[in-house]
């Protein structure tokens, strides 16, 4: 069945359709990784947004057990091709089935460089995905430009706590939308991991009596979540030692008076450079964000730059003066792509007083 | 880290004379690195042997010697250059090694020199068995274990501890004869018992079994601060067992989940820090792919094909990047140069599918076992890029140039099911076609996997493209199937067979469908960023991003195709050198080549590169997009040529020479009318297309005469026949392939060959210089050792060869360059061929000359006059110096290849010997070839009768020299008989000792044999001992000139050489200009 990608811009690119044919409005945003499109799927951080692969042959090896969360989250996929036959030893199914299970609806067949040319060029926008051929381009578009993404961090975080014991230090993460290789990745040192929801109170937490506090990962304007930054800054003040990633880390910023802002078309790959401004060495990063902590906002004695974009300069990391906190906007969990800065997880549990 | 500010000077090592397995892919690393250290102001001295490459140029480097690649002749390059660094990582493992000598020998440190890119102690981790598998042990890295055993029971006692099976290869022994894979205890006894019988030292590796593992590789730099990153993975659709060279490629890979690929990306980027490595580094895995389990199969700390291969895949220029690593820079001080916005410290994404495809040289080397081992043969590649997998495997597939262009060739379809079955069990180039027809016939994807253990992925990649074929056949050509059939880049060509139409039909079906070709860029990050640089690539369906046009007069030349033996790397020189005349011109410069080893495919050398196979519907689809004001085909060899016709009649006009000239060049019958005209003589002569027509006009001349088609390079087909049977049997070999023209049969004349190459500006022509061959004619110019100047020939003859040359030039109206070979017999000159386009002398003409050739040739084609560039005309005066070519061959690598020389090309290379005298540079010439004698002072001499009375001479040189003679019964007694001591050595077929466990016993320097004529390959018996004695390393000579020459060589050896920088010949040159 044909299938459309409609842009805000006007702009039409017809495809077939795969996976849910129902329309869908949302956020475009492209992925350049080459391969993990399973991990990019069940990233929680897509909620709100409809995700180009530019990478063309999606699905080479079918559906593996390597999820990020129990599900997919973007509300839209689009892809140039997807394989018709999975190969892989772990492979328990296609994408195709996959994208029908979650009622995700996708489009396949699209140039998907050209429509990543064009992000690139006028910056994400929204688009709508739609099988309806005699769609309303005069009436669609208003309800494009319409569209935000809103608060999805309520709708990707845990309804509920759960616990992963361990005999190590002891770890509470605040889930905005985490992806599982976070806590596994504590885990693997020996924490003993608890995910709360997104909203649990800093009190709460802090009865806890945690060794350290992880902010995870999330989808969405760091802005919209209110009521969250008011609680990280009490954690801020509670001095027990915290590391964020990406949404954490940006929230934090927002808590201690930065502030952030969008970026034209984010970074979502697997090869982004991020330097350590401590040591000078450069890692390549998986990312996935559309907003970016303003350094010109920060008060440098709160938070100073840690890490830097070497590509385009921004923000990638801060460490606060006087505490043992810090924070990255790239991902060390990593899942999808390169493993390079897990060491982080290494340095967090050393703040916690423990060893690596 | 900022750059290093204490060098200011670098010594280069190159790779020398392209062999199989070391081949253009390092002309590319090192031109690309010096122009980069150039770029950083400092001064570069370059040493390589090979003349045919563009880092040997002036232009490139400051200081060029082409000197033989040998440790003293580098000290001596050291102690007169005075380089504050060496860089051995850009020459190949030759290069390497060089270097490492050097260090290890305390020379470097004695001079105060120091080896930049690595250290003697990370070439010694990585390139020493023990010292890398100690290495991974230590940082956990797998390898495949593996023993070295004297006896069956250490065998066994080790297998049990690794498991079943093993591979067992014996040392020393021919080829690897008596290895093999034991499944069992049994086998592994039989195989062990047999195998350390015929090993000379008594030894067999024992080595876990991979064989049918994912072979995964991945290209990683880093640079001093302990900076890594990945340019790009790959991975090979040939299972471990195929030398990687000889496989087909993708990049990135396909079939690895981000697991898989994070798993190995992280070991390569620990192996590349343990190892310490700063520059680039290739690693390669064998991948289990029932689980995570791996092996690190090797790893080469240097640039090498695949590096060459991933810099062109991505558009990320390792060598570039690797030089300026050399100087102390850090991956993200460096820019981008594609982007021109991000810098090297990033990791390429690809939002594309690329397949590469060897270029294996079994159409020359009919005799060569096709079966592809751990042994590369492969003399070149092409490499294909496309949105989807099918169609970059289609794309590659016709731009090998071997008559091929769908998975519907080599004749499986005449198989029984049975017949298919035992094919596909065969590992060889032809196994994808095979694959194909089993599909066709429903054959399951598990049996096929089973047996081939290729991965279903592909497999079922060559499926959707069976199905295609099928739908083609059998469906009506809507728009819909047109369209979806050229996606996947099915050519107008095979879908007009399939469907019954015309390739006309087909065309014009598209274009008032509107499918046409769109161009894509390869930006190294997924057009995340705007590049600067264009390279595209073409797809079906989607949007053009080739529009970027200049202002200025457009000219499209087209490149060479892949490296084969007869059309190497001297075309791609030529085509390099021409696109940067043009550019000085004022020209915009278009490139269309697929050839990713060579300098022409470098992002950087034309305004735009188009990465597509050399097609005339390929080369029209860009015609259509960028419409030129011209192109060029006479620097791009045979490939370019043959496009000329498809050019003009899409309306592009060829620069130079007119093609109805090219013609009468080329179709016998009008060249005949030329040489009438300008009354010059040939070997008389007639056209034919069956063997009846040649046997009859061979009866007239008499034998033996010379066969050979029309429209080839490099002598392909080319034979002298001696009787009846051998005319049948090469027409019949030559009529394999469906001949466009006729098939000439000249009679074949014995003399002194010459060859000239010039330029001509349609009046006046400039002859840079004439080469004489020392082997007479019969032995293609290619594989001949060529000196320059002419050193034999009288005045008389000379001004004959110019004259000669002037009036062949201004019959054809040749406009560029052109290639005449002559034979000289007595007082007499006879015209062999005319070519009129560039030549495989051009480099290195161009070189010891300092004329460059390329350079006028191009000005030329523009509307220049010689004059008016202020060349003098006629014959250039000769130059200071003597340099003489010598041919490389890499017969070794290929079982079973005839190594005889003939009209026909064998040669992969060339190396130079220059010097002011004769002998000196004959010395060179053979040192750089590799020819190290003498070692044993013992040699074996067996000629044919004709060869006798030469023999004679050439054994008494050898004699004098020491030498111990052993001859065969005939030859012997003939030797004996006047005058030269001549030990008689039995035949192979008798008795032991006979002249085959001569050989065995590694005492031999060198093999006389010149092959019976008249037995084609039947001779076994002189075949053996050539094969015999080139697998076990003994220098084998097949013509008496060439055994001239090397006693000459050896008779003048013991003197110290001199380095000579040809940089200076050009300089002094342009000063008398």
């Amino acid at each position: 069945m044909k299938a459309f990608l409609i842009l805000e811009d006007g702009t039409v690119l017809e495809g077939t359709s795969i996976g849910a044919q129902r329309d869908v409005i949302s956020e475009i945003v492209f992925n350049t990784s080459m391969t993990g499109y399973l991990e990019v799927l069940t990233d929680p951080s897509y909620a709100g947004q409809a995700v180009v692969m530019t990478y063309p042959l999606i699905g080479n090896y079918g559906i593996t057990p390597d999820m990020e969360s129990k599900r997919p989250w973007p509300d839209g996929y689009i892809v140039r091709e997807l394989s018709r036959m999975p190969s892989n030893f772990r492979s328990e199914g296609s994408i195709q089935k996959f994208l029908e299970e979650f009622d995700i609806p996708g489009i396949s067949g699209i140039d998907t460089r050209a429509l990543t040319r064009i992000l690139r060029d006028k910056g994400t926008m929204n688009g709508m995905i739609t099988t309806n051929e005699h769609y309303d381009l005069k009436a669609a578009l208003p309800l494009l430009k319409a569209y935000t993404t809103g608060n999805v961090v309520d709708k990707v975080t845990c309804k509920e706590k759960k616990t992963f014991e361990g005999k190590g230090k002891k770890v509470v993460l605040l889930d905005f939308g985490a992806k599982d290789n976070i806590a596994r990745s504590l885990h693997k040192r020996g924490c003993q991991v608890t995910v709360f929801p997104a909203h649990t109170t800093a009190e709460e937490l802090l009865l806890e009596q945690p060794d350290g506090i992880m902010l995870s990962n999330g989808p969405g304007d760091p802005k919209e979540c209110t009521k969250i930054i008011a609680e990280l800054k009490k954690l801020y003040d509670s001095d027990i030692p915290i590391f964020a990633i990406c949404l954490g880390h940006q929230l934090m910023a927002l808590a201690t008076g930065a502030n952030t802002r969008k970026m034209k078309y984010g970074h979502r790959g697997g090869n982004h450079p991020v330097k350590d401004l401590q040591t000078g060495r450069v890692y390549i990063s998986s990312q996935n964000h559309g907003y970016v902590v303003d350094t010109d906002t920060l008060d440098e004695n709160v938070a100073k730059p840690a890490f830097v974009n070497v590509n385009d300069n921004t923000n990638e990391g801060l460490s606060y003066v006087g505490k043992n906190i810090f924070t990255v906007q790239f991902h060390p969990e990593a899942c999808p792509g390169p493993q390079d800065s897990a060491y982080l997880f290494d340095r967090f549990i050393e703040m916690m007083g423990g060893k690596k | 880290m900022p750059k290093n500010q204490t060098i200011k000077k670098v010594l280069v090592i190159g790779s020398g004379p392209i062999v199989i397995g070391q081949a253009a892919e390092f002309d590319y690393a090192g031109t690309q690195a010096c122009r980069s250290l150039k770029e950083e102001g400092v001064e570069v001295v370059l040493v390589n042997s090979n003349p045919a490459t563009i880092m040997t140029d002036k232009e490139i480097a400051d200081e060029v010697y082409i000197e033989p690649l040998t440790v003293s002749t580098l000290e001596e390059i050291i102690k007169k250059e005075k380089p504050d660094g060496v860089l051995p990582t850009l020459g190949g493992q030759a290069g390497l090694n060089l270097g490492m000598e050097l260090a290890e020998s305390g020379f470097l440190e004695k001079h105060g020199v120091k080896l930049i890119g690595t250290t003697a102690e990370t070439i010694f981790k990585a390139e020493d068995r023990q010292a890398f598998k100690d290495t991974m042990e230590k940082i956990g890295e797998p390898c495949a274990a593996s023993k070295v055993v004297h006896n069956v029971e250490d065998g066994i006692r080790f297998t049990n501890t690794i498991g079943y099976p093993v591979v067992l290869r014996p040392a020393y022994t021919l080829g690897g004869s008596g290895g093999g894979i034991a499944y069992n205890e049994q086998e592994l006894t039989d195989i062990l018992t047999n195998g350390l019988r015929l090993s000379r030292v008594g030894e067999v590796l024992v080595e876990r079994c991979i064989a049918g593992w994912k072979e995964i590789e991945y290209e990683v730099m880093r640079d001093a601060g302990g900076n890594c990153i990945t340019v790009c993975n790959m991975e090979n659709i040939d299972p471990v067992g195929v030398h990687t060279g000889d496989s087909i490629v993708v990049a990135p890979s396909q079939t690895l989940g981000d697991k898989e690929y994070q798993m190995l990306r992280t070991s390569a980027l620990n192996i590349i820090s343990e190892l310490n490595i700063t520059g680039g580094c290739n690693v390669q895995y064998a991948l289990k792919p029932d689980s995570f389990e791996y092996c690190v199969i090797e790893v080469n700390p240097r640039v090498s094909r695949s590096s060459a291969l991933a810099s062109k895949a991505t558009g990320y220029p390792i060598a570039k990047v690797a030089a300026k690593i050399a100087l102390g820079y850090t991956l993200d001080e460096i820019k981008n140069a594609i982007t021109g916005k991000t810098y090297a410290s990033f990791e390429p994404m690809l939002d594309y599918c690329v397949v590469k495809i060897p270029r294996l040289p079994f159409d020359k080397f009919i005799t060569a076992k096709r079966t592809l081992t751990t042994q590369m043969k492969a003399t070149g590649e092409v490499m294909s890029i496309c949105s989807n997998f099918e169609g970059a495997l289609m794309k590659a597939i016709r731009s090998l140039e071997q008559h091929v262009e769908s998975l519907m060739e080599f004749g499986f379809d005449a198989l029984s099911d049975k017949e298919l079955d035992e094919e596909l069990k065969i590992v060889d180039d032809r196994r994808i076609f095979c694959i194909a027809e089993a599909l066709r016939r429903g054959v399951s994807y598990s049996h096929i996997h089973e047996i081939t253990k290729i991965d279903p992925w592909f497999i079922d990649k060559l499926a959707i493209l069976v199905e295609m074929e099928q739908e083609l056949k059998t469906k009506e050509l809507t728009p819909e199937l047109l369209k979806e059939a050229k996606r996947m880049e099915f050519p107008d060509s095979v879908i007009a067979k399939l469907t019954g139409k015309s390739e006309d039909d087909i065309k014009n079906m598209r274009y008032q469908n509107k499918i046409t070709a769109v161009y894509k860029m390869v930006d190294t990050c997924a057009a995340e960023f705007e590049a600067e640089t264009p390279y595209y690539y073409s797809v079906y369906g989607g949007e053009n991003e080739a529009f970027d046009t200049k202002p200025l007069k457009k000219v499209m030349v087209l490149g060479s195709g892949p490296i084969r033996i007869g059309q190497g790397i001297e075309f791609d020189y030529c085509s390099v050198h021409s696109t940067w005349a043009f550019k000085k011109e004022g020209f915009e410069t278009i490139i269309v080549n697929n050839n990713p080893e060579t300098v022409s495919t470098d992002f950087d050398v034309a305004d735009k590169l188009y990465f597509e196979p050399l097609t005339p519907e390929d080369v029209e689809s860009i015609v259509n997009i960028e419409k030129p004001d011209g192109a060029v085909v006479q620097f791009g060899g045979q490939t370019a040529i043959k496009l000329t016709e498809s050019l003009l009649k899409m309306g592009v006009p060829i620069y130079g020479t007119k093609a109805e000239d090219v013609d009468a060049a080329e179709d016998r019958e009008l060249f005949d009318r030329i040489l009438e005209q300008t009354n010059i003589p040939r070997a008389a002569g007639g056209t034919v297309f069956t063997s009846e027509e040649a046997k009859a006009v061979a009866n007239r001349l008499g034998y033996p005469v010379l066969v050979r088609p029309s429209y080839v390079l490099g002598g392909q087909g080319m034979k002298i026949a001696y009787n009846e049977q051998e005319i049948e049997e090469f027409i019949d070999i030559i009529n394999r392939i469906a001949q466009d023209h006729p098939i000439l049969v000249d009679k074949y004349l014995q003399g002194k060959e010459i060859e000239v190459d010039a330029v001509c500006d349609g009046t006046d022509i400039l002859i840079p210089g004439i080469m004489e061959h020392i082997e007479r004619t019969g032995v293609h110019s290619g594989d001949s050792i060529s000196v320059y100047p002419a050193s034999t020939i009288s005045e008389e003859i000379q001004e004959k060869l110019v004259d000669y040359t002037k009036r062949l030039a201004q019959a054809l109206h040749v406009v560029g360059m052109i290639n005449i070979q002559f034979i000289v017999m007595e007082d007499e000159v006879y015209v062999i061929e005319v070519n009129p386009r560039s030549s495989r002398t051009v480099p290195y003409i161009s070189k010891v000359t300092g004329i460059p050739i390329v350079d006028l040739a191009t000005k030329v084609m523009i509307g220049n006059t010689l004059k008016e560039i202020g060349y003098p005309t006629g014959l250039a005066p000769k130059s200071d110096y003597i340099a003489i070519k010598m041919p490389v061959f890499s017969f070794e690598k290929l079982r079973g290849a005839e190594i005889s020389l003939g009209p026909e090309m064998k040669s992969t290379g060339e190396c130079l010997g220059i010097a002011k005298n004769f002998d000196e540079a004959l010395y060179k010439a053979f040192l750089g070839a590799g020819v190290t004698l003498p070692k044993y002072k013992q040699m074996i001499i067996t000629v044919k009768d004709s060869d006798k009375p030469e023999a004679v001479d050439v054994a008494k040189r050898f004699s004098a020299l020491g030498y111990k003679i052993y001859a065969t019964r005939s030859t012997a007694k003939y030797l004996n008989s006047h005058g030269v001591e001549a030990l008689w050595v039995n035949k192979i077929t008798q008795e032991s000792p006979n002249v085959m466990d001569l050989i065995l016993g590694h005492k031999i320097d060198l093999v006389i044999d010149t092959p019976t004529q008249g037995n084609g390959d039947k001779s076994r018996d002189g075949f053996l001992i050539r094969r015999n004695a080139i697998e076990t390393g003994v220098y084998c000579i097949t013509a008496m000139d060439t055994a001239h020459a090397l006693a000459r060589s050896l008779e003048t050896a013991g003197r110290t050489l001199t380095p000579i920088d040809i940089s200076a010949i050009a300089d002094a040159r342009s000063v008398t200009e």
